[in-house]
């Protein structure tokens, strides 16, 4: 079973840094969502592995897992979850800002054969402004 | 306090504390900053003078305070001959030139600035000569680099000033960084940086295994500052400064530091063939080539610089020689030299001042217009000269004499007379041309003014100067000796040889090479204009500023290659190198030691579900790789995961991360939907294939890296602290879930700082997306439009039934967290989804009508709620965030526990509430503006 | 047990609640009330410096949960002065972003500024590592939105770069700590301590692995070769007040290293006592002369500074790798140095900026500037200060850490890179210094931009620390030795913390 583990651990570990160091944005925020996910399975197995032990108070429960790990995973989910909404907010910024979405934004690095199509139609609407 | 006692740093700090004044007093009159600065001079004179009985009565004058002891650096002086003599040139000639300069600078020049400058600058000259500690020594060694810049920089709308400045910036600033150190070193040798100390362990540092590196480095400060070859360029390019600068630092004074210094450290590190070789050798090469150049230097202060290298270097040549009588000499021509030196770059001053023009092409014959100031010049040329009766001719003889006993010590010394000689004749050359040239030698070509003698006072400091050349060259005992005498003493830490001042020694071989000097110099100029031609012909492209700024030039491309190189300004490029120094990191550690990578811990069996899910799992992480320009399919197939993952936890007997996981990634992946909706629905193919392959790389190598150390971890047996948790949940947590008891109570700082983590992002989130305009784009990417219809009825319906349903769950949920699965965060959780699933179905307007609550606010209250459950243990004399239950056990404790528990377990769940709703909102609401212009429409 | 441990933390936290929840009530209410948090958290720093003097580290147990199984935050003598240097700090960037209307260019300055404070002081402060870490990513956060504060494309870009980069570090940072938990089973820093001292060999390999990823994760934050990327370009685009506290961020990481590794791979550590060290001196080298190099590639006033603070970062490292009593001192010292010159020469470059008008913070002759003598005088302090140029203390810091050096191994290569990479500064900025305020067109008028001299306060209480830093040395450096003691002598500290008693309370 701790094999098994390790191996997802590892493969989400891959595709994760393999995504983060992608040219876009929105690949990037997957990617470390990724990376998040293995780290928080890393953490939670540094508690080593136990089945059917909930770490809930019970007399008939002779044995529990280790619950300060979960409590660090939770924490740590939740970090994350923040740490992801910022993010995919801030790629949006600097689409904004910046007219495309590559993360070196206005130097764009060599490999933009295929931006056009991802750059905001030519003619912005003009009531944007006034709706918000 | 007794001033006696404290004059020394006194007598430095003045001048500082006056530059302000000085500043100051211009912005009242132009002419105020100029009194003032003379009257600080003046003062400082006074406030040594007290101490020149004891000085001449061979007494060495100490104070001292602590500074850093714990590194020998104390704030201490010194006042023993030598740094008497430097004193006194730096005070007086300074009063002078401060005289000089209140005539010499235009009305246009800002008086303040320069009078300030020069102030600090005799400040820092001051505490050169002055200090009795070694660092303390260099710290006014670079000041004075700092306020020449300053000063030769004055005229900052030259660029040859700004150049000249940063030049001699660069290079003595090079310098007193080697002579930092080498003076660390010396006081690692000896143990001290108090000269006291040091001076009288010669021997401990001349057999040290590091005198090499202690002499090259202070060599180098030494021939930096006092332009000796190979560094003797940046003087000349100095001359861009006011003519009174050039007089002060680059003839008395600065220059002279270096000087000084080899006087200083002549007792210990002198006496060695390394140190005749080093100082001997640049002081002739500096010589002879100084001399040369300064002959066919057109311009008038081209010339003095040159001549002044190569008078530095005669004195650097008379230390190197390392007799006690050649120090004497050099000593003596230090005095000579600075008087004669200082009074021709005041005249050069004046004719530039009085014609226009700094050109001997042009100036000729002045002397029917000046003859005053032409009477001046050619006594003092005349002392350079080394003409008899006149202090240059004393100071001469003696270097001749000891150029002749030094050729006796070595066999191949023999040339040295001869060399000297030559130098002679180039010096009495290029004076002979600094009157003839401009004084006669027919009339004036074409200058910018017609020339007249300067006012009358500009002259007084030349004709005091003057006055010493001859009253010093014809009665020298009665002058110069005793002063000289105790500089000799100061400078050899022993009594001195006895030497003689007598101007007629009879007819000694130096006489004959002062002979030589004269006739070979005159002969030498006569035959000049074949000489020029040939100059013109081969040394005139000669220029050290063109290589220095090549050299620059190179320094700073080879910055902007190596920078490039590392910071491309590119996020892949810095995240690429973040993971591979992690792998690199990781490995080298685990390798380190060459402990065993698995231990022994048995691993629980493998079932045939979990087996299923984790091969799953691994493909589609893999599937992500080649699918991931498909946007959507990949925020789908991520979604997948998240919830295999969830099943993970409840396998591992972790229900509240299995619930928590769950509800994140339902926010998780709406609010990546949202996003994307303004994102390009592909990415576009990468060219850089080489970059493919490095990351490709870089995962693999991290995938398997983090495998085997979670192997290796997992296979090893630990003690925990869990224990702990478990004992005490019950009894000192009050509730049966130990993970939640955790999060709220032993650990409750942790939550605290998450939840603040999480409000952050949702404030963050709003004033990104504040007043931004993201244009939406029309139509998906096969070209579909995006549907504008107004939100299904059923669903809407639907889901306002809903909406309380999903309250009530997550009520429950948060009060049964502490007890069973649950608690703040999923509760939060599940309530912010059931709002958003407001939102979703009944737009953003509708929904914001009905439900009006600043998000900002209420995250700002939850954190509030929490910090004060905190604060109320405090205010019962508990630490902060004590569990209420601990300290109030009433007969119906129960509600009390829950209360303190509860209480902070609402502040988290109404943050999370607050900033999972904001973010989401705040896009929600943004698309809704992008994507439907016409807002009437709804409803 | 004093509070006063405590208050450095709750202030700041209070102060930026208040300030969101006052938010209605305008601007104007918003600054005043965060001004006179920062003042009270001088006055609170002050307070706790005066206890951390008193010896003992002082405990404070959270919740009443005693280490190592709750949480704890220790006061001593280092964590009270970083948490002094950064309200001092925080002073200096408040007045001017108030000063200069910065504060308005955006939402929440006010709030995400103190809640910042509080994640830098929770640093500090905390004796637990996965607190660390979540203080680590308040700070971060609170940091990312300042960072973007006032929005701009070059500013998104500098951001979005910052932002990843550090997300890829808390990532790392969680492997380490579950790493370490995994194989000692604890978290509280000196407890992890002494799980280490008697560690069995075959478990060598796993914390030597999770120290060194650690030291990668605290040396991104320090910046350290070749982890730097991120700086240059996130200094010198955030707004002034954001990259004057951000002259903090660095040391923190500095800051993590001395506490957590010195303690966890201390004296006690038995085989694995100071492994690290070597990687500090040898990685503090290159970074001190690429950032040398990058203070001379500079094209800009703003990312010169930058480059400046990497090598002032890159000195730190190599005084901390020295691993000597004297040269930890003389590093405390340079380091209360850097952190407040930098933070002034930041603000001072941005009215420079503003003096210079369109012509901005490029090195490329301009317009004279209106009050160009004045401000050209602040340059030359600056730089002297910066550059470590006597008489200002940034010599003195170095002068510390050189002689402190004296005796090691690598000496002659130490004093080489200090004094080769010093030479390229000084004729870098003096190049700039000439550039920017001589090289002016002087047909030109100057710019018209009014001087604010409220402003101007603020960069002449940050820049006032080197004179006092130069005058007071004899002092200073005595706390700074008592200081380098108390955190080498780790058998204190890992006692005061274990033996920390919770107040008694009543069995139920």
């Amino acid at each position: 079973m701790e094999l098994l583990v390790a191996l997802s651990i590892g493969f989400l570990t891959a595709s994760g840094v393999f995504l983060t160091l992608r040219a876009r944005t929105f690949p990037v925020v997957l990617g470390l969502t990724l990376l998040a996910y293995a780290v928080n399975l890393f953490l939670f197995a540094m508690g080593r592995l136990t089945i059917g032990l909930p770490t809930i108070i019970d007399s008939a429960q002779g044995q529990y897992a280790d619950p300060l790990p979960q409590a660090l995973v939770l924490t740590a989910i939740v970090i994350a979850f923040g740490m992801t909404a910022f993010l995919i907010v801030l790629a949006l910024k600097a689409r904004a800002e910046l007219g495309n979405d590559h993360v070196d934004g206005i130097n764009l690095a060599q490999d933009e054969a295929s931006l056009e199509h991802t750059l905001p139609p030519q003619k912005p609407n003009k009531q944007v402004g006034k709706t918000r | 306090m007794n001033l006696l006692a404290i004059n020394l740093p006194l007598v430095v700090l003045l001048p500082f504390i006056g530059a302000i004044f000085a500043a100051w007093s211009a912005r009242l009159n132009r002419l105020a900053a100029a009194w003032v600065s003379g009257l600080i001079a003046l003062s400082a004179l006074g406030l040594l003078t007290p101490t020149l009985i004891q000085v001449f009565a061979g007494q060495t004058i100490i104070q001292s305070w602590a500074w850093i002891p714990t590194i020998g650096l104390h704030f201490s002086f010194r006042l023993d001959g030598l740094a008497l003599l430097f004193a006194l040139l730096i005070l007086v000639i300074g009063i002078l030139v401060i005289f000089y300069a209140r005539y010499y600078l235009a009305t246009k020049d800002c008086m303040g600035r320069f009078f300030a400058y020069l102030l600090m600058f005799m400040g820092s000259m001051l505490g050169i000569v002055l200090s009795e500690n070694l660092i303390q020594l260099v710290v006014f060694w670079e000041l004075t680099s700092i306020t020449s810049f300053l000063l030769i920089s004055y005229w900052q709308h030259r660029k040859e000033a700004r150049q000249g400045a940063r030049m001699a910036l660069a290079i003595t600033g090079a310098g007193g960084l080697a002579l930092l150190g080498g003076v660390l070193l010396l006081g690692e040798v000896v143990g001290s940086y108090q000269l006291t100390d040091i001076l009288a362990s010669g021997d401990l540092v001349r057999n040290s295994p590091l005198y090499l590196p202690i002499l090259g480095l202070i060599l180098l400060g030494v021939f930096t500052k006092s332009a000796q070859f190979p560094f003797h360029f940046w003087l000349p390019h100095a001359m861009a400064a006011p003519t009174p600068v050039s007089a002060y630092l680059h003839s008395a004074t600065m220059v002279k530091a270096g000087i000084f210094l080899l006087a200083r450290f002549f007792p210990i590190l002198s006496a060695t063939p390394e140190w005749s070789w080093l100082v001997g050798g640049a002081g002739m090469i500096t010589l002879i080539i100084g001399a040369y150049m300064a002959f066919f230097k057109h311009d008038l202060k081209g010339l003095l610089a040159y001549s002044t290298i190569s008078h530095l270097g005669l004195i650097t040549l008379l230390f190197g020689f390392g007799t006690q009588m050649a120090t004497v000499a050099a000593i003596f021509h230090i005095i000579n030299h600075a008087t004669f030196k200082a009074s021709l770059f005041m005249v050069a001053g004046i004719i530039d001042h009085e014609t226009g023009s700094r050109d001997m092409r042009k100036l000729n014959g002045l002397i029917k217009y000046m003859p005053h100031t032409a009477f001046l010049a050619i006594i003092a040329s005349a002392a350079m000269a080394g003409v008899p009766l006149l202090n240059g001719f004393l100071s001469k003889e003696m270097f001749f004499e000891q150029a002749i006993t030094a050729s006796q010590t070595a066999h191949s010394a023999w040339m040295i007379p001869i060399l000297v000689t030559i130098g002679g004749v180039l010096s009495v050359a290029y004076s002979i041309r600094f009157i003839h040239d401009v004084f006669f030698n027919g009339e004036p070509i074409n200058l910018p003014k017609t020339p007249h003698e300067p006012p009358r006072f500009m002259k007084i400091p030349v004709d005091f100067l003057v006055i010493i050349c001859l009253t010093v060259g014809i009665f020298p005992n009665y002058t110069i000796a005793p002063l000289l005498e105790i500089a000799v003493i100061g400078t050899l830490q022993t009594t001195p040889p006895n030497y003689s001042l007598d101007i007629w020694h009879g007819f000694t071989p130096a006489l004959f090479m002062s002979f030589i000097a004269l006739t070979g110099g005159i002969t030498f100029y006569f035959m000049r204009q074949r000489l020029f031609n040939f100059y013109e012909k081969f040394f005139r492209k000669i220029d050290a500023r063109q290589y220095f700024n090549q050299l620059l030039a190179g320094l700073f491309s080879l910055a902007n290659k190596v920078t490039n190189f590392f910071d491309k300004g590119s996020l892949q490029n810095a995240s690429a190198w973040v993971l591979f120094s992690a792998i690199i990191f990781t490995a080298y550690g685990f390798s380190l030691h060459n402990s065993p990578l698995f231990g022994e811990r048995p691993m629980l069996p493998i079932d045939v579900i979990s087996l299923m899910l984790a091969v799953g799992l691994m493909l589609t992480s893999i599937v992500l790789i080649f699918i991931h320009r498909q946007r959507l399919l990949t925020l789908i197939v991520i979604g997948m995961i998240g919830l295999v993952l969830s099943l993970a936890f409840v396998k591992f007997s972790a229900p509240d991360l299995a619930l928590t996981q769950l509800s994140i990634e339902v926010v998780t992946i709406i609010l990546l939907l949202l996003a994307l909706y303004f994102l390009p629905q592909v990415t576009p193919k990468e060219i850089g294939k080489m970059r493919l392959w490095r990351d490709g790389v870089l995962a693999v190598l991290s995938g398997i890296g983090i495998t085997l150390y979670t192997l290796a971890v997992l296979t090893r047996d630990y003690q925990t602290i869990a224990d702990y948790f478990l004992a005490n949940s019950l009894v000192g947590g009050g509730g049966s879930n130990v993970v939640n008891v955790i999060l709220v109570d032993f650990r409750g700082f942790d939550t605290l700082g998450e939840i603040t983590v999480l409000a952050l992002a949702g404030l963050g989130v709003f004033a990104m997306l504040q007043n931004m305009k993201l244009p939406a784009p029309k139509n998906d990417i096969e070209g579909r439009l995006w549907s504008n219809d107004p939100h299904p009825l059923i669903m809407r319906t639907f889901t306002r039934l809903l909406l309380p349903l999903m309250l009530m769950v997550a009520i429950f949920i948060f009060f049964r967290g502490h007890n069973l699965p649950g608690g703040g965060f999923i509760a939060g959780l599940i309530a912010s989804v059931a709002l958003i699933v407001q939102y979703l179905s009944n737009g953003i307007q509708l929904t914001s009508e009905h439900f009006k609550v600043n998000m900002n606010w209420v995250i700002g209250l939850g954190l509030l709620i929490a910090v004060a459950t905190g604060l109320a243990a405090m205010g019962m004399g508990f630490p902060f965030l004590t569990s209420a239950f601990t300290h109030l056990n009433w007969p119906i404790i129960g509600e009390f526990e829950i209360a303190s528990a509860i209480a902070f377990d609402l502040g988290v769940f109404l943050v999370v509430v607050g900033a999972t709703v904001m973010s989401l909102v705040q896009l929600g609401r943004l698309s809704f503006a992008s994507h439907h212009p016409k807002a009437k429409e709804q409803n | 047990m004093t509070s006063l441990t405590f208050l450095p933390l709750v202030v700041p936290l209070l102060i930026g609640i208040s300030i969101l929840l006052i938010q209605s009530l305008g601007l104007k209410r918003q600054r005043l009330i965060s001004f006179l948090g920062a003042v009270t958290l001088v006055w609170v720093s002050i307070n706790s410096l005066l206890v951390s003097l008193e010896g003992e580290p002082q405990v404070f147990i959270l919740g009443n949960w005693v280490a190592p199984y709750g949480i704890v935050l220790v006061l001593d003598q280092f964590s009270a002065m970083m948490v002094l240097i950064t309200s001092l700090l925080a002073i200096g960037a408040i007045w001017y972003a108030i000063a200069q209307q910065i504060d308005g260019k955006g939402a929440h300055f006010h709030t995400l500024f103190h809640i910042q404070l509080f994640g830098l002081n929770g640093a500090f402060l905390t004796g637990d590592v996965f607190n660390l870490f979540v203080f680590f990513e308040v700070l971060l956060l609170a940091s990312y939105g300042l960072i973007l504060h006032g929005g701009g494309r070059l500013r998104t870009k500098a951001g979005l770069h910052y932002v990843v980069i550090n997300l890829i570090g808390s990532t790392l940072f969680l492997f380490a700590v579950g790493a370490l938990y995994g194989i000692l089973g604890t978290l509280n820093i000196a407890d992890m301590a002494v799980k280490i001292a008697e560690l069995p060999a075959e478990d060598y390999g796993i914390v030597t692995a999770a120290g060194l990823l650690l030291l990668l994760v605290f040396g991104l934050k320090a910046a350290m070769f070749p982890l730097y990327l991120w700086l240059p370009q996130a200094y010198a685009n955030a707004s002034a007040p954001v990259a004057a506290l951000f002259a903090i961020m660095t040391k923190v990481g500095l800051y993590a290293i001395i506490r957590v590794h010195g303690t966890l791979f201390g004296s006690t550590a038995g085989d694995l006592a100071y492994f690290y060290m070597p990687w500090l001196l040898a990685l503090g080298l290159i970074t001190l002369l690429l950032a040398a190099l990058g203070v001379l590639a500079a094209k800009g006033l703003r990312e010169q500074i930058a480059y400046l603070v990497l090598t002032s970062v890159a000195t730190l490292l190599i005084g901390i790798g020295l691993n000597t009593p004297a040269a930890l001192s003389g590093s405390l010292y340079y380091l209360i140095h850097s952190t407040l010159i930098a933070a002034g020469f930041f603000l001072l470059a941005d009215m420079i900026t503003r003096g210079r008008g369109v012509y901005g913070d490029q090195f490329e002759s301009g317009n004279p500037i209106y009050k160009g003598i004045l401000l050209g005088s602040f340059f030359i302090f600056a730089a002297i200060a910066m550059t470590g140029l006597p008489p200002l203390s940034g010599f003195f810091g170095k002068l510390l850490i050189l002689s402190a050096a004296l005796e090691h191994d690598w000496f002659a290569i130490i004093l080489i890179t200090i004094l080769i990479s010093g030479l390229f500064i000084i004729i870098a900025v003096a190049r700039s210094g000439s550039i920017l305020f001589y090289q002016t067109q002087i047909n030109q008028k100057p710019e018209i931009t009014p001087f604010n001299k409220y402003a101007f306060f603020a960069v002449i209480l940050l820049l006032a620390t080197s004179p006092i830093l130069v005058i007071l040395a004899n002092p200073i450096t005595a706390f700074t030795e008592s200081t380098a003691l108390q955190l080498l002598d780790k058998i204190q500290y890992i006692d005061s913390v274990l033996n920390a008693l919770p107040i008694e309370r009543p069995q139920p």
